[in-house]
């Protein structure tokens, strides 16, 4: 893609922002936007062979052996010099950039092939009134184009209007981030009224303002002028190439970016190499090697020069001296070269070939693993990088997600707590809680003819609070069945399944459902609830949407009877500093009950409402509106406007989530820890449920010392907690005497390992995001390391993505070791390309943390095995092979440099 | 690893598109051995290696024991010749040279002659390449290009055959055996075809074709440390003369260190000689160029 990146360069010096009108060639033809075709292949017939030599020349690896290898060759040229036939050094030269070479043409050819095939894809585009058939690649911006069912979006196009009603389309993302989930996207109702008017979508002239093309997949930002006035436009209203339109029949976009200038051909960047320990090992070998040559070298020479003074010089009846050589020790100095090239089989040429062929192998060997295979949604284990096999036997540290690898991320509605009531344990008739197993009665919902049949729960009161009218339950379902993003999909009357982008609100609109306020169907105004058997249509006015610094969404609904209510649900300690001061003891009440769901390791969110007044909601609104369509600070602006409206609700009450254990994570952990990997844990969940999950799963038990928690609020709270954890797990590391404090001292500002310590016990250490936020700043992290390499377990639960990737980052700092980072969301993605190995779980959270790992599997379970089978075996094979492969050029070579002494060092 | 096993298609039963082949090969389960190392076995495996190469060594030892050699050093013995000779502008003078020496016991069997050469570096690198094949197997060629020189043609353009410095400095030490018995002196028959190798005579050597030899190298000028034109080597045998005398081919065939010895002559199995040499005196005669 660089070549783009060259040729655009050159065109303007940078496009800044983009403007077009529809229908209009002519006048989006004066910025000279790239058009639709695309070219993904890097040469042609002409260009191959010295664009290739060029690359094959620039690749590191190869770059000093090619290096060696022309200078041998042209030292073979020298009369004086040469002890080989020329070629003896232009063979193996010859033959390894051929097989480069052969690579490079076949991938390129096929490059070709799909190029081909993708720009010559036929598409209908709307020209002066009529819809003509063009190849994808004669499409330019600013064209309108009807895309049809299961058609793939040919540009990044602008949503105009679709089939289904409130023009929204379905699209699925999985060339583009992986997801197979449908998602909606749906047009300005301006544009919606288009319909497929060919004669009125001819006659539409809006012009688009936007951004440039960059590579952000989730942002867009733009206005539409349409008759004097303007709209927002967002990725809400985008079709981005690389997506498949599904369930519905057609629809109609403006081509906004085409060809290389789409956010798919944008993100085809290229990705950082991972290097791993065995290839630094090699490089420095190789030096070695190198070092080794010339000693050699010099001594044959050397040797030679006083052979030729000694006994050469009353040879030369039988064998005169070479012309031009007139002293011993000019012959030496010419012998050094020619020894040059004779003992250059010491190098190893092909050992990065070589490597690279067996490490492929061992890919192989991975992806071919039954044990790794995950029959239930059929997917193999994948080893995306094929150069770091060795490196798995060499993990120390693990960092692993929690939500979705260590839990199966499949949630169930288990608890709740309404209006200061807990609901969900189960009592006997003396008041003793009972343990809940399938005997357990489960509560009947065959009142409600739209229940989930597969919804379990198992405490009848509830049921009756909802059968009782009880206004708060009531609220309560009610808020859950309308506060949420979920789609329903309603193929047959009655059989309702939601499509729901975070499985904890497919949970909880479920459990909504089964207590009989069924969400049945969304527009993009309104939300159909069937509440009590009775169906309710709510004006949806506004979303105030969720984002992981603002951990709340709200929605602003108009009941039927004309209500004006803001619903909100979201994180506990986001949601207490908004509440208004009269629910108090209410929120005690629910405080207790959120800890005891924490307690049991379940996720837990607060629900809140709040009613609106008429007026001053018109005039937020407008202000919404207007922050909405602006081009610069938009999010800055909605979220301040978001922050005012989200204050002084009324608690309703929590809800608690289940999210079970995958198999076999307790064992593969314990399994783990033998092999001594050290295992952290790194969640953004709250700290109650992640030391749960600890216990459930093994990592900290009953048998250790002590479990630190870390969860001061300011620098100095932080370094005391960390310091005393340290002091109790090795008090002699305070000393002055200790070697690391006398080797810190010593060299104060230079790049630091750290020593492996080890500690009196065996401890666990818990701390919070926030406190890892001090933890994560200059002075103190070298405190946070001692400490927490000192434990064999640490849980930082409230991390953000980005304090994922700073605890990696801190680890490879300042230790010696090879990392591995293990999950499955997006919010993994940081820490994966951090960590030394990133290892995917494709599972339930989409694909992106796949995209970006180097191996992925469906299990937690199957790490043991790609580390402690794959990475061992790999690890043993490659050290057999270097030192074979060593053990056969110094075995070859070596020959020769003893030959030397007794021919007369004349480099035969 | 156990509980892994459960979730496991079972074998033989109809597999899902993307589930990997159950083959031995895909599953790392080919038969393989790994031996086990451990005191007995590598211990038993030491001592009966042990004992086969002592066994081997022993029957070389006693086959080595069985030949009778004698050897003799004549660079001392004849050290009028070979004072003359350190002198290398004297390399066309002849000289001769005789040495006594007594068998002791008969020597049965076939009985070969050696000559032996010291400090004669015939591995050096220039050494070795300086010949020309192509010319050696009779073929017309310009030997300018190959890499003889300086020993390829005289400053008038006459090439040398055969060119190099190998074939340049040919042994060529003329060695007679005598055996006295009462006091007559009986020239103990010597073969001196034979002693090559079969490859090196039919194929790797051959005269250029013509109607007869001296014709053959016509054109052509011997090797300035020759004392004669190369179809001359052996004046009474013509197979034997030109690149395919049997002395050429031993010397051409260079030796891999500076001390060597190559094959000169065998002694002819006839009359009292039919069971090799008989104990008694003998007298190597040695004729220096020639």
């Amino acid at each position: 893609m660089s070549l783009f990146g060259l040729k655009f360069g050159k065109k303007k010096l940078k496009e800044e922002e983009r403007h077009l009108q529809a229908n209009n060639r002519d006048f989006n033809l004066r910025f000279e936007y790239a058009n639709n075709s695309i070219k993904t292949s890097k040469y042609n017939f002409f260009t191959f062979l010295p664009l290739n030599l060029f690359e094959q020349f620039q690749r590191i690896a190869n770059a000093y052996f090619k290096f060696l290898n022309s200078n041998l060759f042209f030292l073979q040229l020298i009369p004086q010099v040469s002890s080989l036939s020329w070629f003896t050094t232009v063979v193996p030269l010859v033959l390894v950039l051929t097989v480069s070479g052969v690579k490079d043409a076949i991938d390129d050819f096929n490059r070709h092939k799909s190029d081909k095939h993708v720009n010559n894809r036929p598409v209908q585009v709307l020209i002066n009134g009529m819809l003509k058939d063009e190849k994808w690649m004669n499409i330019q911006v600013g064209d309108i184009i009807k895309l049809e069912n299961n058609n793939f979006v040919t540009a990044d196009l602008l949503l105009l209007s679709s089939s289904e009603p409130h023009s929204l389309t379905y699209i699925e993302t999985a060339e583009l981030d992986g997801e197979t989930n449908l998602k909606v996207k749906q047009a300005l109702t301006v544009t919606a009224e288009l319909g497929e008017d060919l004669q009125k979508l001819t006659e539409f002239n809006g012009e688009v303002k936007c951004e440039a093309p960059n590579n952000k997949l989730d942002k867009f930002m733009g206005t539409l002028t349409l008759r004097g006035e303007k709209y927002a436009l967002d990725n809400e209203k985008m079709l981005l190439r690389g997506c498949t339109i599904r369930n519905t029949e057609w629809c109609f976009g403006l081509v906004i970016y085409a060809g290389p200038d789409t956010k798919l051909m944008q993100n085809s960047g290229k990705t950082t190499f991972k290097r791993t320990s065995i290839d630094r090992l090699m490089n420095v070998l190789v030096l070695v090697i190198f070092a080794f040559l010339a000693l050699m070298c010099l001594i044959l020479a050397i040797g030679n020069g006083i052979w030729e003074h000694e006994r050469g010089y009353y040879f030369q009846v039988y064998l005169p001296w070479e012309e031009g050589i007139n002293s011993a020790s000019y012959s030496g100095f010419l012998m050094f070269w020619s020894y040059v090239i004779i003992l250059n089989t010491v190098v190893p040429i092909s050992l990065y070939v070589s490597v690279e062929i067996i490490r492929l192998g061992n890919s192989f060997y991975i992806e071919w693993d039954r044990k790794m295979y995950y029959p239930l949604n059929d997917t193999p284990a994948q080893a995306r990088t094929t150069t770091l096999n060795e490196e798995l036997g060499q993990i120390k540290y693990i960092f692993s997600d929690k939500t979705g690898t260590l839990t199966q991320n499949i949630m169930c509605f288990n608890k709740c707590s309404i209006n200061g009531k807990s609901y969900g344990d189960v009592y006997d008739m003396s008041g003793q809680r009972i343990e809940i197993n399938e005997k357990t009665e489960k509560v009947d919902f065959s009142y409600n003819p739209l229940a989930d049949p597969k919804f379990a729960f198992y405490d009848h009161s509830l049921v009756e609070a909802v059968k009782l009218s009880d206004v708060p339950t009531h609220r309560f379902f009610r808020l859950l069945s309308l506060c949420h993003t979920v789609m329903p999909e309603e193929k047959k009357e009655g059989n309702l399944v939601y499509q729901a982008q975070s499985p904890d609100e497919g949970a909880l609109v479920t459990a909504a459902r089964n207590f009989g306020f069924v969400f049945r169907a969304r527009t993009p105004e309104t939300i159909t609830v069937v509440e009590m058997g009775e169906t309710k249509i709510y004006k949806l006015l506004a979303i105030l949407d969720f984002n992981n610094v603002r951990k709340r969404m709200s929605v602003i609904v108009r009941s039927p009877d004309g209500d004006l209510t803001l619903y909100c649900k979201g994180a506990d300690t986001i949601l207490y500093e908004l509440l208004d001061s009269s629910c108090d003891t209410l929120k005690e009440e629910t405080t207790e009950h959120l800890n005891e769901f924490a307690g049991e390791g379940l996720r837990t969110l607060v629900v809140a409402y709040k009613n609106l007044e008429e007026d001053y909601f018109q005039d937020w609104i407008r202000r919404h509106h207007e922050a909405s369509t602006a081009l610069e600070g938009r999010e800055d602006k909605l979220s301040e406007l978001y922050e005012e409206i989200e204050k002084d609700l009324m608690l309703l009450g929590a809800t608690a989530i289940e999210d079970k254990l995958q198999d076999g994570v307790p064992q593969t952990i314990e399994t783990l820890a033998k092999a001594n990997i050290k295992i952290w844990v790194l969640t953004g969940d709250k700290q109650e449920t992640a030391m749960n999950i600890g216990y459930s799963c093994n990592l900290l038990n009953d048998d250790m010392e002590d479990v630190f928690i870390i969860e001061g609020s300011t620098s100095d709270d932080v370094l005391n907690e960390l310091r005393n954890a340290r002091k109790k797990m090795k008090p002699d590391s305070f000393l002055d005497s200790d070697e690391i404090n006398i080797q810190f001292e010593k060299s104060s500002k230079k790049q630091r390992i750290m020593p492996d310590e080890q500690a009196n016990g065996v401890y666990g250490l818990v701390i919070t995001g926030h406190s890892l936020a001090y933890a994560l700043e200059g002075n103190l992290e070298l405190e946070l390391v001692r400490a927490a390499c000192l434990c064999k377990v640490v849980i930082c639960c409230r991390v953000t993505p980005l304090q994922k990737a700073q605890v990696v980052e801190l680890v490879k700092k300042y230790k010696k070791a090879v990392t591995l980072a293990i999950g499955d969301g997006a919010n993994d993605v940081s820490m994966i390309k951090t960590a030394h190995i990133g290892v995917g779980i494709s599972g339930q959270e989409g694909m992106q943390a796949v995209l970006s790992s180097d191996f992925s599997f469906a299990q937690f379970r199957y790490l043991q095995r790609l580390l402690l089978v794959h990475g061992r075996w790999s690890y043993i094979r490659m050290c057999k092979f270097l030192k074979y492969f060593f053990y056969k050029n110094f075995a070859f070579t070596l020959v020769h440099f003893w030959y030397g002494f007794f021919s007369g060092f004349s480099a035969q | 690893m156990k509980n892994k096993t459960s979730s496991l298609p079972q074998e033989g039963e109809a597999c899902p598109s993307r589930c990997p082949d159950n083959s031995a090969f895909k599953q790392q389960k080919l038969p393989a051995w790994k031996p086990q190392l451990n005191i007995a076995t590598v211990l038993s495996i030491f001592f009966l290696t042990g004992a086969f190469c002592l066994a081997v060594g022993i029957s070389l030892v006693l086959s080595a024991n069985s030949v009778r050699e004698v050897q003799i050093d004549y660079s001392d013995q004849c050290s009028d010749c070979s004072k003359l000779r350190e002198n290398s502008s004297n390399w066309y003078k002849e000289c001769h040279c005789s040495i006594n020496f007594m068998l002791k016991d008969d020597m049965l069997g076939d009985v070969f002659m050696y000559y032996g050469l010291q400090n004669f570096y015939q591995n050096h690198r220039r050494y070795m390449i300086s010949r020309s094949n192509e010319q050696l197997l009779g073929q017309n060629v310009n030997i300018g290009n190959s890499y003889c020189a300086p020993f390829a043609t005289y400053a008038n353009g006459t090439p040398m055959a055969p060119c190099g410095a190998i074939a340049n400095s040919m042994f060529n030490d003329t060695i007679d055996l005598y055996y006295i018995r009462n006091s007559s002196v009986i020239q103990v028959p010597l073969l001196k075809t034979g002693n090559s190798w079969w490859t090196d005579k039919n194929v790797k050597f051959r005269n250029p074709i013509s109607y007869n030899l001296s014709s053959a190298f016509a054109g052509t000028a011997r090797p300035p440390n020759w004392q004669k034109p190369v179809y001359l080597l052996d004046e009474e045998d013509e197979r034997n003369s030109g690149y395919i005398n049997d002395d050429f081919i031993i010397w051409m065939r260079v030796s891999a260190f500076a001390t060597f010895r190559n094959l000169y002559r065998r002694v002819r199995r006839v009359r009292q000689f039919a069971d090799g040499l008989p104990a008694g005196n003998y007298t190597f005669h040695i004729s220096y160029s020639i």
